[in-house]
């Protein structure tokens, strides 16, 4: 993956009409945690990993409350996604102070893109390292958007990024046709399927990963560890395969109570609540 | 040729009454909801009270404009106070916001006569209430009560009577919020604001009440004089 001789500057094209700088600067996106989004006509899921550098330390804060009707989940260079956040929470306030309405997701995440397209093309700068899956709901509904260090930006139905996405997205490849219609509570689950599929094996807990929602009548937040606990429990019990979860729901809740001893919610590394 | 004097003034009066009370567990805040220019009736219905946060309540009289400009410039600090640090602000962080953003206008101020009421949050105080009152520059005090607007000399007087406390300088110390129960100290407000009506051409149609304490914030309205 060595581009040496044109990759120095991000103001220098390759032969082949690539500016290196701004791939690098994806590829950082890819090695940060994972972070998923999915959306239905009237929510929007934002989860993520929470990766911690080691265990004495708490981890990273990925998931960002914006507006009441705007979240978003990074991942990549988070002090990068921090500066972001606080860029959209701006646009936000200044937004609603002028027009006593809240700002249209769509016009943020242009914003967004111009002002990582402009990282692009100074020589004195360098591209934002961090992928955001914007979450919003407006009066056109609710939309989830992913916006680039390269300045693009594009609108899905649902999405993953960071290190193992694949997998998570190949999951909501299969499933994602459903998701328009379907209700607060399966959106939820099909999050924590989507992010169960990128630990591959480790162990599933709710401090090891951050679930937010935002709706019709529900404004953005991050659901409490118990919660996140009490879903997890509902799953593992059934078993492996999601499909299955559906006919054996009854089941389910009968043998919920039982699993829970078993699975109270993990205390270990608890985030860090900045 | 004589200077030419400005025949034009950026502000205006829309008058009314404001008042607050602060109890040992509530808060209570009051506003007529006339607002007038000249001796017309612009609308016999509006709000001067704003709930900035969970436990802060500003009530301001003046003129409307300058007020509404107001609200929302906090409104908007705010929202980037809670992002910052994870919580809502205190009444006592409003109170100091509020006289800074007053003062930001020293040379073109906000024509805004302001009472900030609500609910310590800190250390012992949790829980006690508060009253913050305010000139146009954002001096301000902490008081056990307040009146503001165009019947704050008729109001006053009466609250002295019936709630002054002695100097909370003095020792032992004394607190300044009333011993007064919630029951009363509305019904206090309810009786000023009859009165002011009664005298004060500005003031009428109805009193909007808002009470904090412990359990919430309530709103309650009374019919006032329509004359």
């Amino acid at each position: 993956m060595f581009r040496n001789q044109y990759d120095t500057d991000v103001t220098t094209w390759s032969p082949a009409g690539r500016l290196f700088q701004v791939e690098y600067a994806m590829e950082a996106v890819k090695q940060g945690s994972a972070a998923i989004g999915l959306r239905s006509k009237t929510h929007v899921v934002l989860a993520s990993v929470n990766k911690a550098s080691s265990e004495l330390s708490s981890h990273q804060k990925k998931i960002f409350k914006v507006d009441d009707h705007i979240g978003v989940a990074i991942a990549g260079l988070t002090a990068d996604g921090r500066v972001l956040s606080r860029y959209m929470r701006n646009e936000c306030i200044n937004y609603s102070y002028t027009y006593e309405s809240p700002l249209p997701v769509g016009r943020l995440v242009v914003q967004l893109a111009d002002k990582a397209q402009v990282c692009t093309q100074r020589s004195w700068k360098r591209p934002y390292g961090v992928g955001l899956l914007v979450g919003g709901l407006d009066e056109s509904g609710a939309h989830l958007y992913y916006n680039c260090p390269s300045g693009n930006y594009f609108e899905y139905q649902a999405f993953a990024i960071g290190s193992r996405s694949q997998a998570a997205k190949t999951y909501l490849e299969r499933k994602f046709e459903s998701f328009m219609d379907s209700s607060r509570e399966d959106l939820i689950k099909d999050a924590l399927f989507a992010l169960r599929e990128t630990l591959q094996g480790e162990k599933m807990t709710s401090s090891i990963c951050t679930i937010s929602i935002l709706g019709a009548g529900e404004a953005f937040h991050v659901l409490d560890q118990e919660t996140v606990q009490r879903l997890i429990n509902e799953f593992e019990v059934v078993g492996e395969e999601p499909p299955a979860n559906e006919a054996a729901a009854p089941d389910a809740e009968a043998a919920a109570p039982g699993a829970a001893e078993g699975a109270a919610p993990d205390q270990g590394a608890a985030p860090m609540d900045i | 040729m004589p200077k030419q004097q400005a025949n034009w003034s950026p502000y205006d009066n829309n008058g009314g009454t404001c008042v607050a009370i602060a109890g040992a567990d509530y808060c209570v805040i009051a506003a007529d909801t006339r607002m007038s220019t000249g001796y017309s009736i612009l609308t016999r219905d509006y709000s001067k009270i704003i709930q900035l946060a969970d436990k802060s309540v500003m009530a301001s009289s003046g003129f409307q404009a300058d007020v509404r400009a107001l609200q929302k410039v906090l409104a908007a600090r705010h929202l980037l106070y809670q992002h910052q640090h994870n919580k809502q602000m205190s009444c006592p962080a409003m109170a100091q916001l509020l006289s800074n953003t007053l003062y930001f206008k020293r040379f073109f101020p906000y024509y805004s006569f302001n009472v900030l009421g609500g609910l310590d949050s800190e250390g012992k105080c949790k829980g006690k209430g508060c009253v913050f009152t305010y000139d146009a520059v954002g001096s301000y005090e902490r008081v056990g009560y307040s009146a503001q607007g165009s019947g704050a000399t008729l109001i006053t007087p009466f609250l002295d009577n019936q709630l002054k406390s002695p100097s909370p300088l003095l020792l032992p110390a004394k607190d300044a919020v009333t011993p007064l129960s919630e029951i009363e100290a509305i019904d206090l407000v309810k009786t000023c604001f009859a009165s002011a009506t009664e005298r004060d051409i500005y003031t009428g149609d109805k009193v909007e009440m808002l009470v904090l304490n412990a359990s919430g914030i309530r709103q309650e309205f009374m019919e006032l004089r329509k004359d």
